[in-house]
């Protein structure tokens, strides 16, 4: 990496279209590395977001007028963008929740008839407390029993480990594809090919890829992917199931009602078929349109000329913060897609994390929503930064400063 | 850490002298900037009594705060004292301001005792919102809470 390549930002463009970042906080200008938490969002989403409550709100698969005809029209074009983008086979693989915990939520609800005890559920060590808890509630349901694929010493899945476990034939196996409090990728495509060969139904958490990487169900092959739409330039309230049509089809719904039946009567109730059957209710429109944008952002911004840019900003932050001193940093550092975990020295989290954001700097600062993870580590929590599509050079500087003056204040 | 049983601490130990409200205001209007704010408020932590690890049990514990606060509470001959600490730096020079207009006072001044505007005068406002994670608002309530 040369100096020189990062000192023009790859893309002024793209930060320009983020409005939320052109402000100051307290005489500092907002240094925005929470990322990971959730995304900024671009002026082409709120624009999608603000034109469609303007000109075409109405309730969609429901009535026979225009607006709502309109309204359908673009809620199932963004279906269509999805299976493009994440290359399913079929637009009916394509669920909308209100984000990856519902979508998780929804699977493990819905495999709750095909469990039965003894059972086993493989869950990633690192894995988010929404792809956690889900799966405790269904062995309790079931009497199935949990078993956490350990982590190896630099924080990745230990794949001696996880082959000893995949021994046990497990019934479903819950992977995430990039961990949300370190930032590491996992070979997801091998862990699901390993745990396919010995019959397991298979989810990936893909909440914190999905900004980040370019994916394809097809070679990842798994039976789930989840997603929200925040956390890649779209906004709250609105996620993404994808599931592979048979495995998806055989879930139970876990809400009912609205457009998911195709017949109610008193006596017997039949249910839809794919996708309505587990969208029931209103859906979240809006958000819904408002991520087709964020795709489209995506699919335009996202080069590959720019994700290298991100991995480089990323070894750049790396390097400044161990050169800053006092750092320890978590987790692996390659295959990383822009998270740094971290504490300064023997200093509380909070402390460091509130004196940044005397700054203007905001990074998340805490367990993470992994404390499993926290505890193999030994840790009560940590700071995370975090970079996205819209993160320059200089905001990694000012970060570095920033830190530099907490270090002054507190050590 | 984990045991639930709240022991109860000696006497004696809730007899310290805090430096008062109008000290404290003094101190915080003639800081010039955020640096020394934060300073004297991490000065003001150093000088307050720590917990022992007994003492640092879940029964203790103040909820709604990233780091970890532990509160005990003594009333005697109508004026109220508190023990108080936390894993945090910052939190805990935040529990000695709250502590510089609670501690040693009598349960209608507590009660009248108004922590948004007095964290206003110190320049620390944003501070208290309940959407912080420092835990400085449940702490406040706590403290008021004991005089109930």
């Amino acid at each position: 990496m040369t100096q020189s390549a990062l000192l023009t930002p790859h893309n002024a463009n793209i930060r320009a279209q983020f409005p939320v970042l052109k402000q100051m906080l307290d005489g500092y200008p907002l240094c925005y590395l929470d990322t990971a938490a959730t995304s900024q969002k671009p002026q082409i989403v709120l624009d999608a977001m603000a034109q469609y409550y303007a000109n075409d709100n109405a309730n969609v698969h429901r009535a026979a007028h225009q607006l709502s005809a309109r309204a359908t029209l673009s809620y199932e074009k963004v279906r269509d963008q999805l299976q493009h983008f994440l290359k399913a086979k079929h637009r009916e693989e394509i669920i909308f929740t209100h984000g990856t915990t519902e979508s998780i939520n929804l699977v493990a609800f819905g495999l709750t008839a095909q469990l039965t005890a003894g059972d086993v559920i493989l869950i990633d060590s690192a894995a988010h407390h929404a792809n956690i808890v889900p799966w405790q509630e269904l062995a309790k349901r079931t009497g199935a029993v949990i078993k956490p694929i350990p982590l190896d010493k630099h924080c990745r899945l230990d794949i001696d480990a996880y082959q000893a476990l995949l021994a046990l034939k497990p019934k479903i196996v819950a992977l995430s594809h990039v961990s949300n409090a370190l930032g590491t990728v996992n070979p997801v495509a091998q862990l699901v090919q390993l745990a396919k060969a010995q019959g397991a139904i298979t989810l990936v958490d893909g909440a914190q890829a999905v900004a980040h990487l370019t994916l394809n169900m097809t070679e990842i092959d798994c039976d789930f992917y989840v997603f929200s739409g925040h956390k890649m330039y779209g906004p709250t309230g609105v996620g993404v199931l994808y599931g592979r049509f048979d495995v998806l089809d055989s879930l139970a719904p876990l809400l009912t009602g609205g457009e998911m039946i195709k017949r109610v009567s008193f006596e017997a109730t039949e249910f839809g078929s794919l996708p309505n059957r587990l969208e029931a209710g209103t859906p979240p429109i809006a958000e819904v349109i408002g991520l087709g944008a964020a795709i489209t952002f995506l699919q335009t911004e996202l080069t590959e000329q720019v994700q290298a840019y991100e991995t480089e900003l990323l070894n750049y932050l790396q390097c400044q913060l161990r050169a800053l001193g006092e750092v320890h940093l978590y987790g692996a550092f390659d295959d990383n897609i822009g998270v740094v975990a971290f504490n300064l020295a023997d200093e509380h989290h909070q402390d460091v994390g509130i004196l940044l954001d005397q700054q203007g700097i905001a990074v998340r600062c805490g367990h993470h929503c992994a404390m499993p993870l926290m505890h193999s580590l030994n840790l009560k929590g940590c700071c995370r930064a975090s970079i996205g599509i819209y993160t320059h050079k200089d905001d990694i500087d000012r970060f570095i400063a920033a830190l530099a003056s907490v270090k002054d204040l507190l050590l | 850490m984990t045991d639930s049983i709240m022991p109860i601490p000696n006497e004696a130990d809730f007899h310290y002298a805090v430096q008062g409200a109008e000290t404290l205001l003094t101190r915080f209007t003639k800081a010039p900037n955020w640096q020394e704010r934060y300073r004297q408020i991490m000065l003001l932590g150093k000088d307050l009594p720590n917990l022992s690890p007994e003492l640092r049990v879940d029964a203790a514990q103040v909820k709604g705060c990233e780091s970890d606060a532990w509160i005990y509470h003594l009333e005697q001959a109508g004026k109220h004292y508190y023990l108080a600490d936390s894993d945090a730096r910052i939190v805990k020079g935040l529990i000695g301001l709250l502590l510089g207009a609670c501690h040693g006072k009598s349960r209608d001044e507590i009660q009248a005792f108004d922590p948004t505007a007095y964290f206003k005068q110190l320049g620390l406002e944003g501070q208290l919102s309940p959407s912080r994670t420092n835990g400085l608002n449940s702490l406040a309530n706590a403290m008021v809470e004991a005089t109930r």
